[in-house]
């Protein structure tokens, strides 16, 4: 199937997710979209798939135009999908999650196991994708589960597959084995739109690599692109920033983080021996793609994930494991990677989000009593001096606009005593405006002899901000270097491979 | 007319108060219905209804005349009867029978705004409570148990009962808050089976313990001395079965507003039950939290139970607080209908219990079954709980900017 969107555009209110968006995806090619998170790319996904209706733009199939009002028409059109997060159910067996929605009958309407046992042998055999049609889903590791997506998209008879995200979920042996089962599928004439955001894998299996970022297409590229080209069209920004600030002078370490072993959810070292120090006076930007380690890092710095082995210390005290509570006590400044999910309560008015982590504090409560009136006032003070845009500080926070809502955690994190301050990507979403409001404020906060430690994966944005710029990949930090070295150096150590000069 | 134009943009920028209402209107609506399609009187006459001329019109006036008088017993049966108490007025006289009707409506709404609120403070926590009426029986049980059996002055007997009965309730609240903190138990599971839990426990005190009425085979407990006993408001004389527990209701409520809107840690359940991430980031103990949320909820249901008891019935059988009809089921329903804030619960509860009296009340003067008063009670949370649907109904401007917001929470990358 020869699929090709024309400037597909989708917003969310003031958010362009997608801003005129053109892809062409030949027969038997696999295409791979790379971006970051938030790019763009799983709502283009969604748009293709009938999940979402585009604002402006057409789908072209085989040269015909076609709507796709919802997953139905999409399926019918051979457009199959497999999710990030799978939709099997796990009690079923395989041959039923396959079925499901298209059940074989016999007469009176009774399931015709037998042949959807057969339908999924012939499959299997076809392309390689060896699975037990009677085991339970939930009884299968999860490669073998995303088989049964591939498998029951494929039954579907689509001819053009969507791969969200695969390999965010796998081992690299099972990573390894979809890769070849990919190319057995293309090589029968399937067409594969492939998402991703490792560089590394991208390289290993695409006939051609779209670039996606911010919503946009930067540009098509063959898989002979190297990795630190590719890294640096993902995060780069068009825009050149420029944040002013004096020398940093750095005095003693405040933040150290020693030989930081953690574990994600499924039970990897993300982290893997991550030793860290972020001295006062100075900004420490961690580079990297995001996934990682930077995320379970920051995690485990503020309590909210268990560390494995290793030290946190902060102003010389041990932080290690300790709660959430006791390490915002103990001055550690957090802003959040995912505001809306950790940092604020939407349904909440300015004033409560502005003492989320100190309602207990003086003079916001006294023996259990709120003090209403402190909490007022504060949040006037703030605002004022914050600058944020809201009609009252009484307005609950989900009336603001994104950068405002960032403005405000950002106004609680500093307006409270610190040690260090930790800020997960403090200009995602945000408009150019607010952009250099949140760096005037962190060059601030280290001025005032603070420790400064920013995670981000906008390039730019971390040369610009650091005083020294630590790069993460897999789990490591594979080198510390002057904001000054070239973007080209920086992104070969984002793409895993030391250029010379660094230590 | 800046005024009128005031209230009509108020009315449809769609409040909160503002569906409450309309979501009563169409509750009545509903009854209405039922009525119509249940009274034989009224088929009969739609049945006769185009046979002849003017039969339309008969059927018509038939319908309203028995919609009209069901509702009209419903008010007059639980909130004043005008002709009745312009009578009192005038002459003096009849004050009992006057009064009796909202006497009655706020001594069953008693109970209801303590048991109400107890479940309202775990649902602002993102809690479940369903085992509210097995924690009011356990107050109630605990409650008689210290009425009953221990012997002191007055002066400590009745708050030493009262307090026995938020203990008891807290007994109830502390199983599923610790089972839930400590081995991640599901509350709703827990706390709906603990019901049967009570209702047993008390059976079994009522049959085997010195609890029961001595010389009794039946399952039914000592009385409560006098001294422990939450006296009629205007005194043993007046008939009207209206009591103290009134301060005790509005006792609750005004610790419900101090703890949800001044506390701190009512702050804390707050932004738990609206982002429990976000708790966890800013340091909250979300152990503690629903720990301390289930406790307070359990000791307030318990008061319920035992404000029932020593305010009207003042002993307890198997019937006390059995089966759906009991407070701890109906308070789920009216701290929904109250949103879970306290003035919002005192309201529901009075809605409630004027329905559930005046129900009564419609039953013996029209002959239209006391159900239809749940039926109205139900529909009216349906209502509530579908603001969309009412304001559809009524044209009241939709809410735009949330609907975008739960696209992109949906959808977003």
């Amino acid at each position: 199937m020869r699929l090709e969107l024309r400037g597909i555009t989708k917003k969310f209110g003031s958010l362009t997710a997608n801003d005129h968006i053109d892809l062409v995806v030949e027969p038997g090619q696999i295409h791979c979209l790379l971006g970051e998170n938030g790019a763009g790319k799983s709502t283009l996904m969604n748009v293709l798939f009938g999940l979402l209706q585009a604002d402006e733009g057409e789908i072209l199939i085989d040269g015909q135009p076609v709507r796709l009002a919802n997953s139905g028409d999409a399926v019918r059109r051979g457009i199959g999908m497999v999710h990030q997060h799978f939709m099997l159910v796990p009690v079923f067996s395989v041959a039923e999650n396959v079925v499901l929605g298209f059940e074989p009958t016999r007469s009176l309407d009774r399931l015709d196991y037998a042949r959807a046992r057969e339908d999924i042998r012939s499959v299997s055999r076809e392309f390689g994708l060896e699975v037990d049609p009677d085991a339970t889903v939930e009884s299968l590791p999860i490669g073998l589960q995303q088989r049964v997506e591939i498998i029951k998209a494929l039954g579907h008879d689509a001819q053009l597959l969507i791969l969200d995200e695969p390999t965010a979920v796998l081992t690299p042996q099972e990573a390894d084995a979809l890769m070849a089962i990919m190319r057995s599928l293309a090589a029968s004439g399937k067409s594969i739109l492939f998402i991703s955001h490792k560089l590394k894998e991208v390289r290993q299996v695409s006939d051609v690599i779209t670039v996606i970022r911010a919503g946009r297409v930067i540009g098509s590229v063959p898989p002979t692109s190297s990795e630190s080209e590719l890294a640096a069209m993902m995060v780069g920004r068009e825009v050149s920033l420029v944040v002013e600030k004096a020398a940093a002078t750095p005095r003693e370490p405040v933040l150290e983080v020693r030989d930081l072993v953690v574990r994600d959810d499924r039970g990897l070292a993300v982290v893997d021996g991550v030793s860290l120090e972020v001295r006062a006076g100075e900004i420490v930007a961690l580079a990297g793609v995001q996934g990682n380690g930077q995320t379970e890092l920051v995690e485990a710095i503020t309590g909210l994930r268990h560390v494995e082995s290793g030290t946190v210390l902060l102003g010389g005290r041990d932080i290690t494991n300790r709660s959430p509570r006791e390490i915002l006590d103990a001055g550690l400044g957090h802003i959040p990677e995912d505001r809306q999910r950790d940092g604020v309560v939407l349904s909440m008015s300015v004033a409560d989000n502005m003492v989320l982590n100190t309602p207990r504090r003086a003079p916001f409560a006294r023996r259990g009593t709120r003090n209403l009136a402190a909490v007022r006032d504060n949040a006037e003070t703030l605002v004022e001096s914050f600058d944020v845009r809201t009609s009252s500080v009484d307005a609950p926070l989900s009336s603001l606009s994104g950068g405002n809502q960032q403005k405000v955690i950002v106004a609680r994190e500093l307006s409270r005593p610190l040690e260090a301050l930790v800020a997960s990507q403090p200009t995602r979403g945000l408009d150019v405006g607010s952009i250099e409001y949140v760096h005037r404020e962190i060059v601030r906060v280290r001025d005032e002899g603070h420790a400064v430690l920013i995670v981000s994966s906008e390039l730019d944005e971390v040369m610009a901000l650091g005083d020294r710029v630590a790069v993460m990949f897999q789990g490591r930090v594979t080198g510390v270097v002057d904001p000054s070295t070239s973007r080209e150096d920086v992104g070969l150590l984002m793409a895993g491979s030391a250029p010379a000069g660094s230590r | 007319m800046p005024g009128l134009r005031g209230l009509w943009d108020r009315y449809r920028s769609a409040s909160p108060v503002t569906i409450a209402l309309l979501a009563l209107v169409l509750g009545l609506v509903v009854g209405a219905v039922i009525i119509v399609a249940t009274t034989p009187a009224i088929l009969n006459a739609w049945r006769g209804a185009f046979h002849s001329w003017g039969a339309p019109g008969h059927a018509l006036k038939v319908t309203f005349d028995n919609v009209g008088a069901a509702y009209r017993s419903i008010f007059t049966g639980s909130i004043v009867d005008p002709p009745q108490f312009w009578h009192s007025v005038t002459t003096g006289k009849g004050w009992t029978a006057s009064l009796t009707p909202l006497s009655e409506t706020l001594t069953y709404a008693i109970p209801l705004v303590i048991a109400s609120i107890a479940v309202g403070i775990t649902f602002q926590t993102g809690l479940f409570n369903i085992g509210a009426n097995g924690q009011a029986i356990l107050g109630g049980v605990a409650g008689v148990a210290v009425a009953t059996l221990v012997h002191l002055p007055m002066a400590l007997h009745l708050p030493l009962t009262l307090l026995a009965g938020i203990a008891g309730g807290v007994v109830g609240g502390a199983i599923p808050g610790l089972l839930k903190a400590y081995t991640g138990a599901h509350e709703v599971i827990v706390t709906l089976m603990f019901n049967y839990v009570a209702s047993y426990f008390m059976l079994f005190c009522l049959l085997s313990t010195p609890l029961q009425l001595p010389d009794q085979t039946n399952a039914i407990s000592r009385t409560m001395p006098g001294g422990t006993q939450l006296a009629p408001l205007f005194g043993t004389a007046s008939g009207l079965r209206v009591n103290y527990g009134i301060v005790v209701a509005l006792a609750v409520t005004l610790f419900a507003i101090w703890l949800l809107d001044r506390s701190s840690i009512g702050f804390e359940f707050r932004v738990t039950g609206a982002n429990p991430h976000a708790a966890r980031a800013s340091g909250i103990n979300a152990r503690r939290t629903l720990v301390t949320s289930f406790l307070i909820s359990g000791g307030l249901a318990g008061l319920a139970g035992v404000t029932w008891v020593a305010g009207t019935t003042h002993y307890i059988d198997q019937n006390f607080l059995q089966g759906s009809a009991g407070i701890g089921f109906t308070a789920i329903t009216v701290s929904l209908l109250g949103r879970n804030r306290p003035i919002g619960i005192v309201w529901g509860s009075l809605l409630f219990a004027a329905l559930e009296v005046g129900g009564s009340n419609m039953q013996a003067n029209t002959g239209i079954p006391y159900d239809l008063a749940t039926v109205i009670q139900s529909a009216i949370v349906i209502f509530v709980a579908t603001p969309v649907l009412v304001k559809e109904i009524f044209r009241l401007r939709a809410l735009r900017a949330e609907s975008v917001k739960v696209a992109t929470a949906g959808w977003g990358s």
